[in-house]
């Protein structure tokens, strides 16, 4: 697909998620009221709802799911390894587990969030420097290291999780499989999210280079390991800041870039960038599904991209089996 | 000032001795092949003197700089290599692979212009892979896919070339054609190649100076006249060879 069309139609679909979410709810709000909202002249209670509680749900749920693709791709590349997701490397188990210590402990909001924060980045730190170790940096290592860590922090959450009193457990299952109820306007995740954007397509030649493997790399003069240094720090501060709004939301981070692969979108230039308007777009629509379809009963956000997003991504790969497989 | 010249180099896998005190000079205009059994170092001795690998000892020299004093840019610009395998982790395109060759001309925010395609086009003609630049590199043939190593190479368009086993899941036909095709860069260009050879018939066509690696550390070098001898090369494959002459010179068979 070129890229004018590519980009075209993403905007195009991110423009309309968003009208979408910001209509639908227990309350109809028709287009007029929509239009007098966004140009500011609105005083009446739909304009209220539309900008107290739509807007900021929806704002969140779409940098989140942007902040979630984008880091799924660099992990990949990064990992050289089409199975890697943000969390792959544990730093969404140490926010977990920061997150369910505060909730256990009663605290919410600024508290909630700023744990979860510093959870995934001690994770993160964790990781890098038990990788190091005594001899060089290589990518098996962080690997190994990583799965082993958040397999470690599986088991703490496990355990905070069996001994929580019964009534704490519905919101840290929520949070565990990702909830954007009591989500703020993301300014600071959108702050990341532009500087990993710009950040991404700055390196995004090299990162092509590096889909074809390391000596390959290094042989067209990459200098790979400041390359890596730099697209694991940004993953993981990607993924910090989508957790810290939205919980462990699976799946987005996963699929994106391989939904856009499929389409023959490869070079890492174009990629990376289209991943985070499709990201942002896709969890949008889940969430709005996930606070409409049982209404007034709202699932975690995480359920509906995992519904979405299988059958979708069986589909793209059926169609795309020539193009994915080795021998057609 | 040889283009190519490693000092005292000494390089060990492990408790493995590929070369110890090793000088090695490739001049512009020469065509080497590194000639050795299985596991004797030929691919590490390939890395190291690309720059891929830190020798255990001495230095290698491109145009008379150290290679540890140089960027990764800088050599990208001057040696190309060509690995033994071919590792895509994901699948990019046969124009979108040729292309890489021309990353270390292009600044970090620039994308390729017209001169930077027009190299890549001419690179994948003299292949014969044109016609095939929208393709995925996942549904090449082994053969194809080696050919499209070498088109990026021919699009680096670097002095020195280092190939480690080029011409691996090519036919008769393709073998040929691109040696045909790297031998004339030498020698119309005056650039330089070394190879990683198994056949040595195709060594013999295509070099003039020969680098053979007993194991062990042990290494000889020179023409085909002062190394080639069927003793030395008895030893080198621990297997007896009979000579031939044919039309176009000597050619060896394994007894």
């Amino acid at each position: 697909m070129r890229p004018l069309a590519l980009f075209t139609s993403l905007f195009l679909l991110s423009t309309l998620s968003i009208l979408y979410s910001m209509a639908s709810g227990s309350m109809p709000i028709g287009w007029h009221d929509l239009l007098s909202a966004i140009q500011g002249d609105g005083h009446g209670l739909a304009s209220r709802v539309l900008i107290d509680l739509r807007w900021p749900r929806t704002a969140a749920a779409y940098v989140t799911g942007a902040l979630l693709a984008l880091a799924g791709g660099l992990m990949q590349v990064l990992l050289r390894n089409p199975l890697a997701d943000p969390y792959v490397l544990g730093i969404s188990g140490g926010a977990a587990v920061a997150a369910l210590l505060m909730m256990l402990l009663g605290m919410g909001g600024i508290w909630l969030q700023g744990a979860a924060f510093t959870g995934a980045l001690l994770s993160m730190l964790l990781v890098f420097g038990l990788s190091h170790g005594r001899g060089s940096w290589n990518i098996s290592r962080l690997l190994l290291t990583g799965v082993v860590v958040a397999a470690g922090w599986g088991a703490a959450i496990g355990f905070l999780l069996a001994l929580s009193p019964e009534q704490d457990l519905r919101g840290m299952l929520f949070w565990l499989m990702g909830d954007l109820s009591s989500s703020t306007l993301p300014v600071g995740g959108f702050i990341v999210l532009l500087a990993g954007l710009l950040m991404a397509v700055a390196s995004g030649r090299s990162l092509n280079l590096l889909a074809h493997g390391e000596l390959v790399a290094v042989s067209l003069g990459v200098s790979i390991k400041p390359l890596r240094q730099l697209i694991y720090v940004l993953a993981s501060l990607l993924t910090a800041a989508a957790v810290t709004s939205a919980g462990t939301v699976g799946f987005v981070g996963l699929i994106v870039p391989h939904m856009l692969r499929l389409r023959g979108v490869r070079d890492h230039r174009i990629l990376l960038p289209a991943a985070a308007l499709l990201g942002g777009s896709l969890l949008v629509i889940a969430d709005t599904l996930a606070r409409t379809v049982l209404a007034p009963r709202q699932l975690p956000v995480g359920i509906l991209t995992a519904l979405i997003g299988v059958p979708v991504f069986l589909y793209l790969l059926y169609q795309g089996r020539e193009r994915y497989g080795r021998d057609g | 000032m040889s283009r190519l010249e490693a000092e005292q180099l000494g390089i060990r896998i492990g408790e493995i001795k590929v070369c110890s005190h090793l000088d090695l000079r490739i001049n512009a205009g020469e065509n080497w092949a590194i000639l050795g059994r299985n596991g004797v170092g030929k691919t590490t001795l390939l890395h190291t003197l690309a720059g891929l690998r830190r020798p255990a000892s001495g230095t290698v020299k491109l145009d008379g700089r150290p290679l540890t004093s140089l960027s990764r840019r800088s050599i990208a610009r001057r040696i190309g290599v060509l690995l033994q395998d071919h590792q895509d982790a994901f699948p990019a395109s046969v124009m979108e692979t040729v292309l890489i060759g021309r990353h270390p001309y292009l600044g970090p925010l620039q994308w390729e212009g017209a001169s930077d395609y027009a190299a890549a086009t001419g690179a994948l003609r003299d292949v014969g892979l044109e016609g095939m630049e929208s393709r995925s590199i996942a549904t090449l043939s082994g053969g194809e896919r080696r050919r499209l190593g070498i088109a990026t190479l021919l699009a680096q368009d670097p002095q020195l070339l280092l190939l480690d086993e080029p011409t691996n899941h090519m036919d008769l036909h393709h073998q040929i054609l691109i040696l045909d095709l790297l031998a004339q860069r030498t020698r119309d260009a005056a650039k330089s190649m070394l190879l990683v050879l198994h056949e040595l018939n195709l060594a013999l066509r295509y070099c003039d100076h020969f680098l053979l690696l007993y194991g062990a550390g042990e290494t000889l070098q020179g023409t085909a006249e002062t190394v080639l001898t069927q003793p030395n090369l008895e030893r080198l494959y621990d297997h007896p060879l009979q000579a031939l002459q044919g039309p176009g010179g000597t050619v060896w068979l394994p007894r």
